[in-house]
């Protein structure tokens, strides 16, 4: 009897902590895009230079990681979809392939778990570290909002930066297929390029890039949220990059499929 | 006496069940010093972070210049903020700026001073607290005396009406915190300023306190000045003045019970 109630204890329990958590989440998203977008009407200064340092951080310095990754995916496809079109004859549509899956999903999704991986968490680490040595304290002392003060530059500097890699991502990427279909399919430099270009429509692209703003915004609050709940010392902190990365993960390819869902059904 | 700059009204505060505070009632005066002594443990940090708005208790008021800090809107609190000063236990400087921009954030965010002025601003401030010469260390880079002095010329950077410190000398050697209860003793003297200061530590007690509040088991068990506090015959003053540990209480039963839990009683 006993394993029974705590079973469905434990499980309830989960439940609520997962819940509670959910509405932090929620709670601060809202509170940081109400400062970001209605703030500015209110008196409430961006603080533009912290923007532009992390854009810096996290944009500038992921571009040579995102570019590398991304061409040996385009690379990769390119093999993958090669392998099953020469049995038809019709490597050409290699380049179809690529491009689309490039552009409408393979892009948004690798820069965003790159920079989940790599931002995301440190993010959480610098935050956490702040916390644990009451410097997130200080800065209220002074009368600095932490939503104001260190949500909003990281948040603001992720929906400009992200988009703007997964343009990158998606370039390198189809360079990738390009590499492959004129070094190794002996296609014409100037047939692939048509090709691509026919493949890929406009909403192709644009759908891409709506999914990586919100793909932004689910790092940067899933990284700061992570970073305020560290509880503890460095053991906390530790706990709270790997729970950052990998809830950002998670969360990422679900809101990945709500919108793949969406577009598939709609455009 | 003037008006009470800070009023504390019947405050509770408790952290999950256990219960820190069990109804503080405390005014500060304009321009006194206020010491809060008290044993590890007793609340009297808590206390300090209620006064200044980073938790929020269960049951009573604060006031601060007529703020009060648990109702009032970000904004309000926000103002009375930028004009009082802490100075964290552990100094709790950005770590990833240097020493000088430590000290001007407050200016660089809360004025519209040119960078010039701020930069002067600056190492006055880092001057006062005897520091000149270090804006461009990183705190990491300083010793925990140096910290505590850096993270003071912070506080002080917005010329504050109200300066709180939590523990100034700890974990110091007992030369630099003698240098720290100088410092605040000189600030004391130099700006009228109303200080409140945290601590455990009896002899810094005696230095700077104009008045002295002793915290035990979330209450306020005595307030007066220093003559008032050595002429007490309350055992517990006494116990704290002569530094004298509890006295161990042997109770086999309860002893027993603390063991082996209550489930085979």
């Amino acid at each position: 009897m006993n394993a029974f109630w705590d079973t469905f204890g434990g499980a309830g329990r989960g439940m609520i902590d997962f819940a509670v958590h959910l509405y932090r989440i929620v709670h601060l998203s809202f509170r940081s895009l109400y400062w970001i977008f209605i703030g500015p009407f209110k008196g409430e200064r961006i603080r533009w230079r912290l923007t532009f340092v992390q854009m810096v951080r996290i944009g500038v310095n992921s571009l040579p990681i995102v570019g590398v990754i991304s061409f040996c995916v385009g690379l990769i496809i390119a093999m993958q979809a090669a392998y099953q079109l020469e049995r038809f004859g019709a490597t050409i549509y290699v380049a179809d392939l690529v491009g689309v899956s490039i552009t409408r999903e393979l892009g948004p999704l690798i820069t965003a778990i790159i920079i989940a991986g790599r931002s995301g968490s440190a993010i959480t680490a610098e935050i956490g570290t702040m916390k644990v040595s009451e410097e997130i304290d200080a800065l209220k002392t002074m009368g600095l909002n932490p939503i104001g003060y260190l949500v909003v530059p990281r948040t603001l500097a992720m929906i400009v930066v992200v988009p703007c890699l997964t343009v990158l991502a998606d370039l390198f990427g189809i360079a990738g297929g390009f590499v492959l279909a004129i070094y190794n399919l002996k296609l014409p430099f100037l047939a692939y390029f048509n090709e691509t270009a026919t493949a890929i429509l406009l909403k192709d692209f644009i759908t891409g890039l709506i999914k990586s703003g919100f793909f932004a915004i689910i790092i940067a609050q899933i990284g700061v949220y992570q970073g305020f709940s560290v509880q503890g010392g460095a053991e906390g902190v530790g706990k709270s990059t790997t729970a950052s990365v990998v809830s950002s993960i998670f969360l990422i390819i679900f809101a990945d499929l709500l919108f793949t869902t969406l577009f598939y059904s709609t455009f | 006496m003037s008006e009470p700059i800070i009023q504390i009204k019947n405050l509770h505060s408790r952290y999950g069940t256990r219960e820190i505070l069990k109804g503080i009632n405390l005014d500060v005066y304009k321009d006194e010093t206020l010491v809060i002594l008290g044993r590890s443990g007793c609340g009297k940090s808590t206390l300090l972070r209620h006064i200044i708005g980073l938790q929020k208790q269960s049951q009573g008021d604060i006031f601060v210049k007529g703020v009060n800090m648990a109702r009032a809107s970000d904004a309000e609190r926000d103002e009375v903020l930028k004009k009082s000063g802490m100075l964290f236990q552990g100094a709790a400087l950005f770590n990833s700026m240097t020493v000088g921009d430590n000290v001007a954030l407050p200016l660089v965010e809360h004025t519209p001073l040119e960078p010039s002025t701020i930069e002067i601003m600056t190492r006055m401030k880092l001057e006062l607290v005897g520091l000149s010469g270090f804006e461009s260390f990183m705190p990491a880079q300083l010793s925990g005396g140096m910290k505590k002095r850096a993270a003071l010329a912070r506080a002080l950077a917005m010329d504050p009406d109200i300066l709180f410190c939590d523990e100034p000398s700890a974990g110091l050697d007992p030369i630099v915190a003698a240098g720290i209860d100088y410092l605040i003793l000189k600030l004391k003297r130099a700006f009228k300023m109303t200080i409140m200061v945290v601590t455990h530590e009896l002899a810094s007690v005696f230095l700077i306190a104009d008045r002295i509040a002793l915290l035990d088991d979330g209450q306020v068990i005595f307030l007066g000045t220093r003559e008032d506090m050595k002429n007490s015959s309350n055992p517990k003053i006494i116990q704290f003045l002569q530094r004298q540990p509890d006295e161990e209480v042997v109770d086999r039963e309860l002893y027993l019970n603390s063991l082996i839990g209550t489930k085979y009683l």
